[in-house]
C-alpha cells in the first residue's frame, strides 16, 4: 500500500543507534567500576513496552554481536511468551546464535532468575529490573534516596526488616531481598527468589541489571561480595522445599515450581526449564548447593 | 535439548499477532487509507505526534492505523521508531512569535492587540452527533470548499501577519518580570539523552510535560484547580499555528527546515505565592511594586489545546512545591504523565509471575511453619506482596 520512501528504511544493528549504544556501554562501564551504584542512562523507547525488559534489552543490545550466543528467560523458563519475543527481537536485530543452553550462552537476558547451573566467566547474566531503588519502599523521593546512597544511611532498610522479623517472625519473605554488594552499596537484586540470592556472591560473570523505566544500570562485576542484609542471629534464608520433588525428575535440590492441574491438584516441576533439561538426560550440570540450617 | 513448550511460546505470539488482523479485517470493509487517516483524524494524529515525540504526521497516521486507533499503543510506535533515529542537529529555538496562527484567544483581556481569532474550534459547538456525516462524499467536500471559498471577499483579507503576545502587555505594565527566578536551574537538558534526576532544571520539566500524557496532564491540573491545589490559572494567551524551525548547517549557516503546527498556552499564576520574585525586592518593596505575575508555559504539537493548558498550570505548579498536592511535586508528576512508562509498566501485570509469586508463597508457609513450631498465634501477612518490589 505505502510506497512513499520514507517508509522503506531498515534499522541500525542492534536497533539501537550507535551513538546511543555507546553511551549505555560507557554508563555500563561506570556500572562495574562502582558495583551496585545505580548509574542513570538514556533509556531509549524499545519497540516492546516498558516494564517488559526495556532495561535488559538495552544492556543485551548494547553489547550483542554477530558472535554471541544468546538466551533469554522468562521467570526461569525459555518458554515463556514475553522470553520468545525478546528472543526473537534481538536475532531479527542483531543477527546473533541463539541457544537454550545455559552452558553454551555468551549472553542471557534473564527476568526474575538466575540459572540453576554455575555461570562462568566466559558469560554475562543481565537482569531485567522493575525497582532498582532498593530504598523506595522506604523513601518515596527519588532526591533522598540517592543522598541515602550517597551517605552509606541504610538505617531505614534495617528497621524495615528488623520490623518484618517482629510482625511476622522472618526477616523478610518475598523476591527480592536486599543486598550489599562490595560492602558498600545496598541494591536490589531484581525480584529474584531467594534461592538465587547466594549465586550473586564471588560469582565468575559479570552481572548487569537494566532498569528501562527508571533509567538505572547498576551491576555485580565477578568476584565481588554480594551479602544478602541479615543480622547476626537471625540470618537470611533461601526458600525450602521441603519433602517436595519435582514430579518430572524426580530430584530436589532446585527452585520449584507449583503446578496446578485441571482437577486442582499439586504438583512440583524444577522451574529452571534448561536445568530440568539436563537433569532429565543424565549428570546433573554443576551447581551451587545451599545448606538450609536447622 | 528441545523444550517443547518453547515451541508452544513462539506459535502463541504468532498465532496472537494473526488473531490481531483478524479483529481488524473481519468486517471486511474498506481499507482506511494513510492520507484519509492523516488528514481525518487530524486531532488523533496530532496528539500521537506530540506523546510520541515525533513530529512525522504521515508516520502517526500509520500508527494509528496500525493499532486501530489507540492513542497509547500509537505514541508507542511513535517513540520506538523515533529512538532509532539519529541525532543529528538541534534546531534553534522556536520563536512562536512567529507563527502563522490560525486561532488565537485570551481570557485575562477582553480585547487584545490583533483581536481574538476563534479559529478552528469544537468549544462552542453542540456536542450532538451528526448523522449527515455519514452523506459526505468527495463531492460534497469540493462544494463545502468551493461555497467556502466563495464566502471570502479577497479584498477584506488582510495581509499575513504576525501577531504581538499578551504577555507584552504584562511586561509593558510592569507585571511581569523577564528575569527568570533566582537560583533557578537554566540548563538546557535533553531528557531523551539523558536519566533525569531532582530537583529537575526546568528545561527537562518543560520536555517531560510536552511529552507526557494528555490524559494524565489533565488530571493534574484538574487537582490544582478542584481543591489539590492553590491555582486558578487563566489563560493569558493560547495560540495554535506553525511555526518556523531553523537548524544551523555545519558551516553555519541558519537554514530553514520546514514548519511545524504547535499549539502553545500561557498561562498566568496567580499574584499571591505563585508571583515571580526578583532577586533584589524585599517583601515589603514587591507589595509596593503592585501585584506581580508569572507565567506557566505550556506548548506540544499539533493542535492539542487541552493539552497546552493543562502543561501550562502544571508547570506553573510545579514551580512552586508543596508536598500537600501532588501537583506541585515534581517528581509525582514528571514520573507518572510519562505516557509510554506508565502504560507499559501498568500492562507488564499481564507477565507471568510464578516465581516472584512462589518466593512469596514459600516465605508465607515457612513463618506459618515456624509459629506452629514455636505453638505462637501470630498472624502472618500476605508473603511478600506488598514488598517484592514487583
Amino acid at each position: 500500500m505505502i510506497e512513499v520512501p520514507k517508509f522503506q528504511e531498515s534499522f541500525n544493528y542492534a536497533y539501537i543507534d550507535e551513538f546511543t549504544k555507546k553511551e549505555i556501554r560507557r554508563k555500563t562501564l561506570k556500572a562495574v567500576a562502582v558495583p551496585g551504584y545505580q548509574v542513570p542512562y538514556s533509556s531509549p523507547e524499545m519497540p516492546i513496552s516498558r516494564g517488559w525488559g526495556t532495561g535488559g534489552l538495552h544492556l543485551t543490545l548494547s553489547l550483542v554481536g554477530p558472535d554471541d550466543v544468546l538466551k533469554v528467560i522468562d521467570q526461569g523458563s525459555d518458554a515463556s511468551v514475553n522470553a520468545c519475543n525478546l528472543r526473537l527481537f534481538v536475532k531479527k536485530m542483531a543477527n546473533c546464535a541463539l541457544t537454550f543452553d545455559t552452558a553454551e550462552a555468551t549472553l542471557i537476558q534473564t527476568r526474575h532468575r538466575v540459572p540453576e547451573e554455575i555461570l562462568t566467566e566466559k558469560q554475562i547474566l543481565v537482569l531485567q529490573v522493575p525497582q532498582p531503588e532498593v530504598l523506595r519502599g522506604v523513601e518515596r523521593h527519588e532526591a533522598k534516596t540517592r543522598m541515602m546512597h550517597a551517605e552509606a544511611d541504610y538505617a531505614k532498610i534495617w528497621v524495615t526488616l528488623y520490623e518484618a522479623y517482629v510482625r511476622s517472625g522472618a526477616l523478610r519473605s518475598g523476591a527480592g531481598h536486599p543486598i550489599m554488594v562490595n560492602g558498600r552499596y545496598v541494591a536490589t537484586p531484581s525480584p529474584i527468589p531467594s534461592w538465587d540470592v547466594p549465586n550473586l556472591n564471588m560469582a565468575r560473570c559479570l552481572y548487569l541489571f537494566g532498569a528501562g523505566r527508571e533509567k538505572r544500570i547498576h551491576c555485580i562485576p565477578p568476584f565481588t561480595r554480594v551479602e544478602p542484609l541479615e543480622f547476626e542471629d537471625i540470618r537470611f534464608k533461601v526458600e525450602e522445599f521441603i519433602g517436595i520433588k519435582c514430579s518430572v525428575s524426580g530430584q530436589d535440590k532446585a527452585f520449584m515450581d507449583q503446578i496446578y492441574a485441571d482437577d486442582f491438584s499439586r504438583s512440583w516441576v524444577i522451574n529452571d526449564s534448561n536445568f530440568l533439561d539436563k537433569v532429565r538426560q543424565g549428570p546433573r550440570p554443576p551447581q551451587r548447593l545451599f545448606a538450609n540450617p536447622e | 535439548m528441545g523444550y517443547v513448550a518453547v515451541k508452544g511460546g513462539q506459535d502463541a505470539i504468532e498465532n496472537a499477532n494473526k488473531l490481531v488482523d483478524y479483529f481488524r479485517w473481519r468486517g471486511r470493509t474498506q481499507p482506511i487509507e494513510l492520507d484519509q487517516a492523516r488528514t481525518q483524524m487530524r486531532l488523533a494524529v496530532d496528539r500521537a505526534m506530540g506523546e510520541g515525540s515525533l513530529y512525522a504526521p504521515a508516520h502517526a497516521a500509520l500508527a494509528l492505523l496500525q493499532v486501530e486507533g489507540d492513542t497509547f499503543e500509537a505514541a508507542f510506535h511513535l517513540r520506538a521508531y523515533r529512538a532509532t533515529l539519529e541525532r543529528r542537529y538541534l534546531s534553534e529555538t522556536l520563536n512562536t512569535r512567529e507563527m502563522f496562527v490560525i486561532r488565537r484567544i485570551s481570557s485575562t483581556f477582553r480585547d487584545i492587540p490583533g483581536g481574538q481569532i476563534l479559529g478552528p474550534t469544537r468549544d462552542y459547538s453542540f456536542r450532538l452527533l451528526n448523522p449527515s456525516l455519514l452523506n459526505a462524499s468527495l463531492g460534497s467536500i469540493e462544494k463545502f470548499i468551493s461555497d467556502l471559498r466563495d464566502e471570502i471577499d479577497p479584498a477584506k483579507l488582510h495581509a499575513m501577519t504576525t501577531y504581538k503576545k499578551v504577555i507584552d502587555i504584562f511586561l509593558q505594565e510592569g507585571l511581569m518580570s523577564r528575569q527568570g527566578r533566582s537560583g533557578e536551574d537554566r540548563r538546557v537538558f535533553d531528557v531523551t539523552k539523558e536519566a533525569i534526576k531532582f530537583p529537575v532544571p526546568r528545561s527537562a520539566a518543560l520536555q517531560m510535560l510536552a511529552r507526557a500524557e494528555t490524559g494524565a496532564l489533565m488530571c493534574m491540573a484538574y487537582s490544582t484547580m478542584r481543591g489539590f491545589g492553590m491555582s486558578h490559572g487563566t489563560v493569558g494567551e493560547l495560540r495554535v499555528g506553525d511555526v518556523p524551525v531553523r537548524i544551523v548547517d555545519r558551516r553555519g549557516r541558519l537554514r530553514y527546515v520546514g514548519k511545524i503546527r504547535v499549539s502553545e498556552a500561557e498561562m498566568v499564576g496567580g499574584a499571591g505565592r505563585g508571583a515571580a520574585q526578583s532577586p533584589d525586592q524585599g517583601r515589603g518593596a514587591r507589595r509596593a511594586a503592585g501585584p506581580r505575575y508569572s507565567i506557566g508555559y505550556g506548548l506540544c504539537f499539533g493542535q492539542n489545546e487541552t493539552k497546552a493548558i493543562c502543561m501550562g498550570m502544571v508547570e506553573s505548579a510545579l514551580r512552586n512545591p508543596n508536598p500537600d498536592n501532588p501537583a506541585n511535586n515534581q517528581e509525582f508528576v514528571l514520573y507518572h504523565t510519562e505516557v509510554i512508562e506508565g502504560y507499559g509498566f501498568t500492562n507488564h501485570l499481564k507477565l507471568p509471575h510464578y516465581v516472584t509469586f512462589q518466593a512469596g508463597l514459600e516465605g508465607g508457609r515457612r513463618v506459618a511453619r515456624m509459629n506452629e513450631a514455636k505453638g505462637k498465634e501470630v498472624t502472618v501477612s500476605a508473603g511478600g506482596a506488598e514488598e517484592n518490589n514487583d
